[in-house]
């Protein structure tokens, strides 16, 4: 057979043991005659009929390609089986030829035509493996037939088809680069798919095949924000570090000014992504959304990366924790930059070469961010099991780790190390040491100490790179440490390595004046041997001879002519120069002249102090978590990471068109959009306290009739509505400031109440779906109403809670775009919490306000009017120690100094009732008396309204079947029929938002309980003759039957 | 991304190769042989070797190299997080590995096929914990943490989501997640909500916060020394159990790198077997359990090469063992809910605690 000689190759490799797959013929004796046995079968396999044979001679034949060995010879026998109908075999072949069409392309040209075919076929998976091994083959003739078919696949309806033709995309490239303008109008149009599946596959193209093209990113930034939890972790990993070259060159860098971050008044306009993203399609968004120059803004795009990335720290990837952690360190605000340590510090935990990668990282990080490590210093504590590459990135982390507060214990540390039998390990500890004890003036001297009683060491390596660092330390402050010099001096009878030595002698000859009796010895000594001596030893002894000869001629001269004169016939060149140069330098001759009259000026100059740093220094300028990073050398295809720009680009490019069905259904909802600045309090607004804010607090407040000082969260208002908002706040902010400083005047009980009760009456007046038009006409309407009052909120601690309810909404589809809607119809009416008799005098009620609570998320906010009906004034008004249940918690007002007798008051205090019903139990304390109060929430109050879509509805109810589905039936009493009323009864139940639909005579409601954020949906089925049917799903079942109750015997009444 | 990927044993057989773009010869291979050669120990070789036209990521797991070529810039914790995979891969199937199609890609819940049956329907969870542990010559703690797993073994037919939740979730500081944990609903409640992928996975990893202070469960007595100018030394060590809530400790070993000078070792033990390897010079003691009754020891003579320096430092002694029923940390799982599927899951719930990374330093 011809194709046997070319198997001969194989059978030095075949005869080894770990080859069973070649041993599937026992009975064959001799290698020889068994290779060629094997071969002549395997194409007669191959030719059979039969599938089962085929497919073991296709195994065996990819097992030998696995094996490096040589298959080529097979390929016509194999590729006519391309068009086997068996799946497995198939498989094979295809394997078989992508490793083989580049060699023989005229006979793999014979299987395209299969694959052209395949790429037709209906069943995806098929589609799928065609093109990858279509774009696998790298055969420069079928470039135009791959293209079309890339082209092709990235309309296919199947996802998983699409993805793979963001895979062929880098292929195609790399086999011909000039079909890039082509592909990268595929990865455009790859780039706008919405499915979790391609997003990483197609950013991966992305950055294979033109990088540069930051501008295809824009209209896809958000969305991939937003999707990149669902993305597997590879794609996350691509993603999220091209979003950190992208976050680079658009946002402006949040450590500049960071100070003035609180003081801007403007920020509340910048709000979440969500808004902007569907909010913002209109034109004048442009000029609108511009920051302001001077004080910084974090951009919300540039916020919405960091919140959403940040719960990927918790992946199990130690890859995605890395991406993630190089990102907050590249692009986060100074103060958040510190959340990353703690995974790190677990990724420790993990395989020798990820805790190496990582320790790296850590490395560059601490030098900048020390801080941030520092709870974690014991976690880079060294066990002696470590591998010696392990012990030193430890080693380098501790050092830079090392402080005034903790260097006691870090040179503790050290001791034990030194002890090690790991020697590298020994000089590596040693060689920190020293650099502790330049960093921290505190501990040289102790440092130097120890060091000096390593010269007493037996290993000499530990001897050697201790005089090495000491040499370095005395340098800093020589006139001290005369001892210890002489103490080195008497080394040199011992210690024998060179580098040592030299150090040594170049110790005593800078320093000759400190030890003056004993430099001429050790000279003595050293000319003794100095034939002996190694090549740096040798030029330091002429060093220490040219120095002593200066300073101390009466005894050394003859010495050093003599070292000289050895020197001088030394085998070593740049000896015998130095001895040279060294001997007209320093010997006065007749014609020398100018230059050794200023030869102790040469020598004996004041020379600065080595700086011991570490080697990770500056390695920031490359992106951290790279290959470049790691090697600190630039690497192929290493894209730079560009400095944050002067001045932010546009941010307006992110916007994105909005989808026809939202954009309807939003227009009038728009105009509510005051709402949504309240829905969430976020991170960056910090403590704000500044009059700015406190001024915007005020009119924000006259618009909603609630107020909250200092919360300005960045959710914006639509764009297209702020302009108008502007012009009105000029008007307005002439009324306003008269009203700003009566916060807890009797004025506020009043005109929240009248707020609360004009509220009231519109709500029977007006339609549901206008909720905002007639707010905002109250509000207009009585422009001088103050904000009731104020609580100057505590920094919102806990913030990031947020994030969670982003995440939660992930769906493949662009409806998580859409901001959540809260429900218009506001409160329950008042309720007493303290009488007037047991209160002598105080009277309290309780509103449940349904606003979002500023501090906190998962906190109902309770408004508290407080009036005094007594005759004497009440102090000091205050929650004493509340005694709650478990999980519950409280967000006290601020106390109300003084109530004169017949005013009003009105706090705002938040509730967190772990959605549930229990009573929260607290003290209302004056000055003089207790009261035992409680407050217990109805059910409809523990939850918040959301938006969604029909379907997003249907979708959610079908997860919520079952145990957390409860049905009941109910007859619509006459009064209860219209649409009008029963919207109405059920959010005046319930804080629920409607969603819509289809028929007219289903409603649906959604919303989510305040602490877990678990979905309440809400359905009710009116039949014609007032049989209706409620249905209410969610996962809190508890939650489910009271609301069911509660909405029954609202709608019956 | 990954250009090839090269498997080598520890005799340096490339054994295996896969090439997901052209055909890289094997030669390449040869850096990391001098790499290899260079580290004198098969881990101190760097996962990164920089050659002229390639660079070589490499990993070393179970004795064997998985070496992948690169061309261009990567994350390098992207390509050994995949070789690691790969390698788990093998572990776990090392038959045919491309025989599965990938129809999870397809499905709505990617790490879940669709149609799963099973006749039992059981879900089992182990919590596993280890304490890695650094004690210093006097017996006090220097560092000391516990690292915990819940492994967990699913075999439910359907699609169940699972809600997992603890007694004590706030004990937990660091957590990192397999991906079909709700993250939310963690953030939000502290329980784990997840649709399980099928079969053994691992649920998620956690830190227990190192403020709290973590029961040490054994001490150990040791006194070992070398005399100036001899060729022999003492050695002598005792475990006794401390705080270990009431539980046996068992499956006790003790591996100790004896300095490079000692020859032998001549001991006695009242209990279980040693072994010294006088090539590697690793003393292994298998001890077995503790019975408070009786301490278990290990004493004898140590025998140095003669002329040699005595040994500057004593040997760090490294403690297995494990405690069966008892996560030290007192992580306890509160109740595992069921919905989505009618039908009644067997559950169960195993905890060990073991010794992880702890270390005596004498």
């Amino acid at each position: 057979m011809s194709a046997a000689p070319a198997y001969s190759e194989d059978k030095g490799g075949s005869a080894g043991p770990g080859e069973p797959e070649y041993g599937h013929d026992p009975a064959s004796g001799g290698i020889f005659s068994s290779d060629y046995k094997r071969h002549d079968d395997l194409k007669e396999m191959l030719d059979t009929n039969k599938d089962s044979l085929k497919l073991e001679a296709m195994k065996r034949i990819v097992a030998m390609i696995a094996r490096g060995k040589n298959a080529s010879d097979l390929f016509p026998a194999v590729v006519k089986n391309v068009a086997c109908k068996n799946i497995e075999v198939k498989k094979l072949v295809y394997v078989y030829l992508v490793r083989y069409a580049e060699e023989q392309q005229d006979l793999a040209l014979l299987s395209i035509s299969t694959f052209q075919r395949g790429l037709k076929d209906p069943n995806q998976l098929i589609r799928a493996s065609a093109l990858r091994v279509l774009s696998s083959i790298r055969v420069p003739i079928i470039v135009p037939i791959m293209m079309l078919a890339i082209k092709e696949a990235a309309s296919d309806m199947s996802p998983y088809v699409r993805k793979t033709a963001a895979h062929a995309i880098p292929k195609l490239y790399s086999l011909d680069s000039d079909q890039k303008d082509q592909l990268i109008e595929v990865i455009e149009k790859l780039l706008a798919d919405k499915t979790t599946l391609v997003a990483g596959s197609v950013v991966m193209a992305f950055e294979e095949v033109c990088p540069e093209r930051i501008d295809l990113i824009h209209k896809n930034y958000r969305k991939l924000c937003n999707l990149l939890i669902d993305v597997e972790e590879w794609g996350q990993v691509v993603i999220i570090s091209m979003l950190t070259r992208y976050a680079r060159t658009q946002f402006l860098s949040p450590t500049q000014n960071e100070s003035l971050l609180e003081e801007n008044a403007e920020k509340a306009f910048y709000g979440s992504e969500e808004d902007e993203a569907k909010g913002a399609g209109s034109e004048e968004t442009a000029a609108a959304s511009l920051p302001a120059r001077k004080p910084y803004i974090m951009d919300p795009d540039h916020r919405l990366l960091l919140r959403n990335t940040k719960p990927l720290l918790q992946s199990r990837s130690a890859a995605v924790v890395m991406a993630v952690a190089q990102l907050y360190f590249h692009l986060a605000p100074k103060a958040e930059v510190g959340v990353i340590a703690k995974a790190l510090v677990r990724l420790l935990r993990s395989h020798s070469e990820v805790q190496y990668v990582v320790l790296q990282n850590v490395a560059t990080m601490s030098i900048k961010r020390r801080g941030m490590f520092e709870p974690y210093l014991k976690s880079f504590y060294i066990r002696s099991t470590d591998p010696t590459q392990i012990k030193i990135l430890k080693l380098e982390v501790l050092t830079n780790l090392a402080n005034e507060t903790n260097i006691p214990t870090v040179l503790r540390e050290f001791q034990t190390y030194i002890r090690s039998m790991d020697k590298d390990f020994v000089a590596a500890t040693i060689q920190a040491i020293g650099r502790c004890a330049t960093n921290i003036g505190r501990v040289r001297d102790t440092c130097l100490n120890g060091l000096v009683q390593l010269l007493s060491n037996r290993d000499e390596l530990v001897v050697a790179e201790s005089v090495v660092v000491i040499k370095k330390l005395l340098q800093m402050q020589p006139a001290q440490h005369g001892e210890i010099i002489k103490h080195l001096a008497k080394l040199t009878d011992n210690i024998q390595v060179p580098m040592a030595r030299a150090s040594i002698l170049w110790l005593i000859g800078e320093y000759c004046e400190h030890v003056p009796r004993i430099a001429p010895d050790v000279l003595r000594k050293m000319a003794k041997t100095f034939t002996a001596e190694e090549d740096i030893v040798k030029l330091q002894v002429i060093n220490l001879a040219a120095k002593l000869y200066l300073t101390n001629s009466k005894q050394t001269k003859l010495l050093t002519q003599y070292v000289l004169s050895l020197a001088k016939y030394d085998q070593n060149y740049d000896i015998r120069d130095r001895a040279r140069f060294t001997r007209q330098l320093i010997v006065p001759s007749e014609q020398g002249g100018a230059l050794s009259r200023h030869a102790k000026k040469l020598f004996l100059a004041p020379k600065p102090a080595p700086v011991l740093e570490s080697s990770f220094k500056d390695r920031d300028h490359f992106q951290l978590g790279s290959l470049s990073h790691l090697l600190n050398a630039k690497a192929t295809g290493y894209q730079e990471l560009p400095d944050w720009p002067e001045e932010a680009p546009d941010p307006s490019v992110r916007n994105v068109e909005v989808p026809e069905w939202t954009k309807c259904s939003n227009r009038e909802k728009r105009k509510e959009k005051e709402k949504p600045f309240y829905s969430d309090s976020e991170g960056e607004s910090g403590p704000t306290e500044s009059a700015d804010s406190g001024e915007q607090m005020a009119e924000l407040g006259s618009s909603e009739g609630v107020s909250r000082p200092g919360l300005s969260p960045p959710f914006p208002l639509s764009f297209s509505e702020q302009s108008e908002e502007d012009g009105k706040r000029k008007t307005k902010k002439k009324k306003v400031p008269e009203g700003k400083e009566a916060s807890s005047s009797d004025e506020d009980s009043d005109s929240s109440s009248s707020t609360s009760e004009s509220e009231m009456s519109s709500e029977s007046e007006e339609e549901q779906l206008e909720p905002a038009s007639w707010r905002r006409k109250t509000s207009l309407s009585t422009p001088t109403v103050t904000p009731p009052s104020v609580q100057p909120v505590s920094p919102p601690a806990i913030v990031s809670t947020s994030l969670a309810a982003d995440l939660e909404g992930l769906t493949l589809t662009d409806s998580t775009l859409v901001p959540s809607l809260l429900s218009p119809v506001s409160c329950v009416g008042r309720q007493e919490l303290l009488h007037r008799v047991a209160g002598e005098g105080l009277v309290v009620d309780y509103t449940f306000s349904r606003q979002p609570f500023s501090g906190d998320p998962h906190m109902v906010s309770v408004h508290i009017h407080f009036s005094n009906s007594s005759d004497t004034p009440i102090k000091g008004l205050h929650v004493g120690t509340p005694k709650l249940p478990a999980g519950i918690g409280i967000q006290e007002f601020p106390e109300i100094e003084s109530l004169a007798p017949g005013e009003s008051a009105t706090a705002v205090m938040g509730i967190n009732f772990c959605d549930s019903t229990q009573a929260a139990n607290f003290q209302l304390c004056t000055q003089t008396r207790q009261f035992y109060v409680s407050i217990q929430p109805p059910v409809g109050e523990l939850m918040a309204p959301v938006f969604m879509s029909e379907n997003e509805f249907k979708k959610e109810q079908g997860k919520l079947m079952g145990m957390n589905e409860i049905t009941e039936k109910l007859m619509l009493p006459d009064t209860c029929r219209s649409d009008h009323t029963v919207v109405q009864k059920v959010t005046a139940t319930a804080n629920l938002g409607r969603v819509p639909c289809g028929t007219s005579d289903e409603y649906r409601f959604a919303g989510r309980t305040l602490t877990s954020g678990s979905l309440v949906l809400l359905t009710l089925d009116a039949r014609p003759a007032g049989a209706a049917q409620l249905t209410v799903n969610s996962e809190k079942m508890v939650i489910g039957t009271m609301l069911v109750k509660d909405v029954i015997q609202a709608l019956t009444q | 991304m990954i250009h090839s990927l090269f498997l080598i044993n520890c005799s340096g057989d490339i054994f295996l190769e896969k090439h997901w773009k052209s055909v890289v010869s094997q030669s390449v291979c040869d850096y990391f042989f001098e790499a290899q050669e260079k580290a004198a120990d098969v881990e101190n070789v760097p996962p990164v070797i920089s050659t002229p036209h390639h660079y070589l990521i490499s990993i070393y797991r179970d004795k064997l190299f998985f070496v992948s070529v690169i061309q261009t810039e990567v994350p390098p914790l992207f390509v050994i997080e995949f070789l690691h995979r790969v390698a788990d891969t093998f572990q776990v199937c090392s038959s045919n590995v491309g025989d599965t199609l990938p129809t999870g890609q397809l499905s709505n819940i990617p790490w879940r096929r669709a149609g799963v049956k099973y006749t039992n329907n059981e879900a089992y969870f182990d919590v596993v914990e280890e304490i890695d542990a650094i004690i210093d010559k006097s017996g006090s703690t220097v560092f000391a943490e516990i690292q915990g797993v819940i492994d967990a073994c699913i075999k439910l037919s359907g699609m169940p989501d699972l809600s997992l939740s603890f007694m004590n979730p706030r004990l937990l500081d660091d957590v990192s997640f397999h991906p079909c944990i709700r993250f939310k609903r963690w953030e939000s409640e502290r329980v784990l909500s997840f649709i399980p992928p099928d079969g053994n996975f691992r649920l998620i990893s956690y830190r227990v916060s190192s403020q709290n202070l973590v029961a040490i469960p054994v001490y150990v007595k040791h006194s070992i020394s070398f005399k100036e100018n001899s060729s022999c030394g003492r050695f002598d060590i005792t475990i006794g159990p401390k705080q270990n809530m009431g539980k046996t400790i068992e499956g006790i070993t003790v591996t100790v790198h004896m300095p490079k000078v000692v020859l032998n070792m001549n001991l006695t033990t009242t209990q279980g077997s040693y072994t010294f390897d006088p090539v590697t010079k690793v003393l292994t003691w298998d001890v077995g359990k503790i019975t408070p009754q009786k301490l278990p020891s290990l004493k004898g003579l140590v025998n140095l090469q003669s002329g040699a320096p005595k040994p500057e430092e004593n040997p760090s002694l490294n403690i297995q063992f494990k405690i069966q029923q008892l996560a030290i940390s007192g992580l306890k799982v509160n109740r595992l809910d069921m919905y989505g599927e009618k039908y009644k899951p067997f559950k169960g719930v195993k905890y060990v605690t073991k010794a992880g990374k702890f270390q005596v330093r004498t």
